[in-house]
């Protein structure tokens, strides 16, 4: 099968007016006899549920948690990019498209990642007249800081709290719409199956996490915008709940899933510390503006940090990247650390940390300063680890942390299954092989609030609604696949708890598909991994019923999920024969230790068809080509 | 690994909203100092499945203060000993070996209680739902400049719109007043100029949702403010009022 990424034609800056104007509008009267299904209400989902409601369809929208104002994106920290060029130091929309694109490492498509810049400004906007509370500078106007892989400040922030206000923003745009009655909100519901009827998405079964029920529910068309998968790991900096149900069942009815293996390890997290951890926090990566990352040269220095003099620290960022110093990309810095830590010069307890220091910008601009910049971040640093980083060097270390990968989508955010949409981290647009800090919530939004309600449009205008009801047969047989799979969960009664067996999963991935990948260890993981399931299948233990709220039920049904997309993770690490981005092969690298890529064979996304269990997936390629971006080896010296 | 610890656990467990809950008393040994409460839970919910035992039911997903899922009074206490933080960024090296540790759900009328910690807290949406918000609608809004905001009142703003939704104000007031959450709504918008216009309709709203919910009245404890694990301020309490009165004196949507 062929890839269409639907990609308009003329020149970049025009793609997405001249492919508005030439899309199909439902008239509004028409508009309320389409029923629409969003599943997931983070940035994305809540951003399109509150958009499509406001056009006047009829919305549905489903969570896991009981109110839309908990989902996942409520945690982000740093801040949200937009080209508004407020700072005049040189920022544009071409820019950012530019900077993402390479930051990306070659690997995004390019009028996606363009339309992304353009519509970063309205984002804002719209943003600011919801009442999200950005941090202001006296004048009164918008204060902006800069991130990792950026020259220019274009980052707009709340605080230490950005994602947080953005989503209580689009929460309460939700809100309003449910008390007009346009959306239906159905909370502590967890879509486990899609329904496809002719060829087209038509509906989906969740489960009612508090009385188990399995409801059927049918639309013209579903978007699914249920965030990413990096709890695969165990251990990552997503919320408990983050998981990858929703798009691996779409994936097993047929609906492609893009790059699986780019995932994003995030240089500044809490290092792990105990066998009983439950999962890592994140040090907003905005502390790299004014922090710097060190070890000592000697690696067995047993002097305390602060006693350690300037001569023998080694600032190995600022020494190998004189441009970026601190602030080169996510891979990059993570990989570094790694690679301090592996040759013995790491620092802690368990020797896998670095330092990040503030002492000389305490020192420079004060504390007052640093306190606002960054309080509650240190505080947050204090209960953890319980030290204080006013006075003394914070230690960090990578972690998991964002999936770049995701269900492939054409240009209107539709996958391969007709009538199938996937917003935000769900899907794999975008980021390529490496996400920009502070490009998530930019593109969630944009793809919720501006892309979305127009591509959807066009989509529902050449479909008739028509009126299948929960009867139809698909959905019978959804509704008894699903119950059977909870029934089976129940009935297996093993040894081993769901959390053991995750954890397990967890440090194999970590271990052979994470910071860095290699032939053999990616063969072992996919050979281990169904061994992992067959145990899962035999020795787990759910205990309770299914008629009630029960949580170990709703961990096993996502566990059984990640140990399935694991499998696919190592598949497609293993077939990329290059570095690139978070895809860090050791056999594809440059002399000096930078990912090497291969664009004469890889530089395409690779979309992978499910053929039934135990069958390998097949490849469909969408080649990418750069018409205004030459890929060059990413240099940040 | 850090200092480990003994506790007796009293635990309330209860099957449904119609059945009788009761505590119970569990024995956990070698709980690390620097495990968190949550986890603390995990290790007790781990040695229960392992029995075959029903885990504990409770609440949490971001595990980092900001989601406000987690919520439990502990020791008589909302979110615990510590203040300023939530559930789940309450440390173990807070307790003492040998301690005993009651944890019980939130209590209130408002918060029908669903199983063991877990209560129902829709409430909240539905104040939010009342007026919780600036009607703009997508793609309309002006340039993010045209409208500056003195930063002082944006940082008050800001501090009241840091509010989680936990509930544990409710939790800790003797009256099972919800007055500090929807405060605090009320006063990020009203500190802000885009949210003026819609300011009275706001109010008079979310006062009302408030009340048919079933909230009780505020008679000045301050034991909210004590519980709030985000530091919101009673003032915005006086704030709300004073935009209350303001707005009950003048014709709606004026
Ligand atoms: C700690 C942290 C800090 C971050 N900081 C930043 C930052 O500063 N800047 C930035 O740009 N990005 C940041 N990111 C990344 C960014 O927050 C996320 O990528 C983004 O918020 C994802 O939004 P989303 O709407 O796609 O999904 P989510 O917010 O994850 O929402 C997923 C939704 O789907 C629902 N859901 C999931 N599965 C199902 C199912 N099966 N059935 C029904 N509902 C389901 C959930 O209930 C939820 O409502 C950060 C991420 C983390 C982990
Ligand atoms: S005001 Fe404080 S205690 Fe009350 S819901 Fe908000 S964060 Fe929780
Ligand atoms: S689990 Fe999110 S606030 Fe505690």
């Amino acid at each position: 099968m062929r890839l269409d990424s639907k990609v308009p034609a003329g020149p970049i800056e025009q793609k997405w007016t001249q492919h508005k104007f030439e899309m199909k509008l439902v008239n509004p009267a028409n508009r309320r006899k389409y029923t629409v299904l969003v599943v997931g209400t983070g940035l994305a989902g809540a951003s399109a549920a509150a958009t499509l409601g406001e056009l006047g369809y009829n919305v549905k929208a489903f969570c896991i948690q009981d109110t839309p104002r908990r989902a996942h994106s409520i945690a982000a920290q740093g801040g949200i990019n937009a080209a508004k060029n407020y700072q005049n130091d040189g920022d544009s929309i071409y820019r950012l498209f530019y900077d993402t694109v390479k930051g990306g490492d070659y690997r995004s498509r390019e009028a996606s990642v363009y339309r992304l810049a353009e519509l970063s400004v309205d984002i804002i906007d719209q943003c600011v007249a919801q009442g999200v509370p950005f941090a202001r500078e006296y004048g009164g106007l918008l204060d902006n800081r800069s991130f990792g892989g950026a020259q220019v400040s274009r980052t707009f922030y709340a605080r230490g709290q950005t994602g947080q206000q953005l989503l209580l923003g689009a929460y309460s745009a939700l809100m309003k719409e449910v008390q007009n009655g346009s959306v239906t909100m159905y909370p502590r519901r967890e879509m486990l199956e899609l329904v496809v009827v002719d060829g087209r998405a038509r509906g989906i079964v969740v489960r009612n996490l508090l009385t188990g029920a399995f409801e059927s529910h049918v639309a013209d068309a579903v978007l699914l915008a249920t965030g990413g998968y990096g709890n695969v790991y165990y251990l990552s900096t997503n919320a408990k709940a983050s998981n990858a149900t929703a798009i691996w069942r779409a994936h097993r009815k047929g609906a492609f899933f893009a790059n699986p293996c780019f995932t994003q390890i995030h240089p500044t997290c809490i290092p792990v510390h105990g066998d009983y951890q439950s999962k890592l926090t994140l040090m907003s990566e905005s502390l790299r503006n004014d922090g710097r990352i060190w070890v000592p040269k000697d690696p067995d220095d047993p002097r305390h940090p602060n006693d350690i003099p300037e001569e023998d620290r080694s600032y190995y960022l600022e020494e190998t990247y004189p441009a970026f110093g601190n602030l080169v990309p996510r891979d990059v810095a993570s990989r570094k650390a790694k690679d301090q830590c592996d040759k013995g010069r790491g620092v802690g307890s368990t020797r896998m940390a670095v330092y990040l220091d503030f002492r000389d910008a305490i020192e420079r601009l004060g504390r007052e300063t640093i306190e606002a910049r960054y309080g509650n971040l240190f505080q947050m640093y204090q209960r953890i680890v319980d030290e204080d980083p006013y006075t003394q060097p914070m230690m960090i270390y990578p972690a998991v942390h964002y999936t770049m990968g995701g269900l492939w989508v054409d240009y209107n955010l539709m996958s391969n299954l007709p009538g199938l949409f996937v917003a935000g981290e769900a899907n794999f647009s975008d980021h390529g092989a490496n996400r920009l800090g502070a490009s998530a919530l930019m593109q969630g939004l944009a793809d919720g609030y501006f892309i979305i309600p127009y591509t959807m449009a066009d989509y529902l205008a050449r479909v008739q609604p028509d009126r299948l009801d929960g009867n139809h047969p698909e959905f019978r047989a959804a509704e008894k696949a699903v119950a059977e799979r909870a029934h089976r969960l129940l009935s297996i009664r093993g040894k081993r708890t769901v959390d053991e067996i995750h954890r397990e999963l967890g440090l194999l991935a970590w271990d052979k598909i994470g910071m860095s990948r290699n032939r053999r260890g990616l063969e072992e993981a996919l050979s281990e991994i169904p061994a992992i399931r067959e145990e899962f299948w035999k020795n787990v233990v759910v205990t309770g019923k299914n008629e009630d709220l029960n949580q170990s039920l709703e961990k096993a049904g996502r566990v059984a999920d990640f140990l399935e997309l694991a499998e696919l993770m190592a598949f497609d690490a293993l077939h990329r024969e290059e570095s690139c981005g978070g895809h860090f092969r050791e056999e594809y690298q440059t002399p000096e230790g930078e990912a090497q890529r291969d664009d004469e064979r890889f530089a395409y996304a690779a979309a992978w068809e499910h053929q039934g269990d135990g069958q390998a997936a097949v490849l469909h390629r969408e080649e990418l080509t750069f018409e205004v971006v030459t890929p060059t080896q990413r240099s940040y010296k | 690994m850090g200092k480990t610890m003994n506790l007796t656990l009293k635990v309330w467990r209860q099957k449904n909203a119609q059945s009788e809950g009761r505590l119970e008393t569990y024995a956990l040994q070698g709980v690390d100092a620097d495990a968190s409460f949550l986890e603390m839970l995990d290790i007790l919910n781990t040695q229960l499945e392992k029995r075959g035992e029903e885990p504990v039911a409770f609440e949490h997903d971001c595990r980092e203060g900001i989601c406000g899922c987690c919520g439990a009074v502990v020791n008589g206490q909302a979110h615990g000993p510590l203040r300023e933080t939530t559930l789940c960024q309450l440390h173990m090296r807070h307790f003492n070996d040998g301690d005993t540790i009651v944890i019980e759900p939130w209590r209130s009328r408002a918060f029908p209680l669903i199983k063991d910690l877990v209560v129902d807290r829709s409430a909240f949406d539905r104040v939010i739902r009342a007026g919780g918000y600036i009607t703009v609608r997508t793609g309309s809004a002006p340039d993010a400049h045209a409208i500056p905001v003195d930063k002082e009142e944006a940082d008050v703003a800001m501090d009241a719109a840091q509010c989680i939704g936990c509930g544990a104000c409710v939790a800790a007031c003797p009256n099972g007043s919800a007055m500090l959450f929807v405060a605090a709504k009320v006063s990020h918008l009203a500190h802000l100029p885009q949210g003026r216009v819609e300011a009275n309709r706001r109010v008079l709203n979310m006062v009302a949702q408030m009340d048919r919910e079933g909230f009780g009245n505020c008679s000045n404890h301050y034991e909210c403010e004590a519980a709030c694990p985000k530091a919101i301020s009673v003032e915005h309490i006086a704030k709300m009022n004073r935009e209350h009165l303001r707005a009950a004196l003048k014709p709606a949507g004026s």
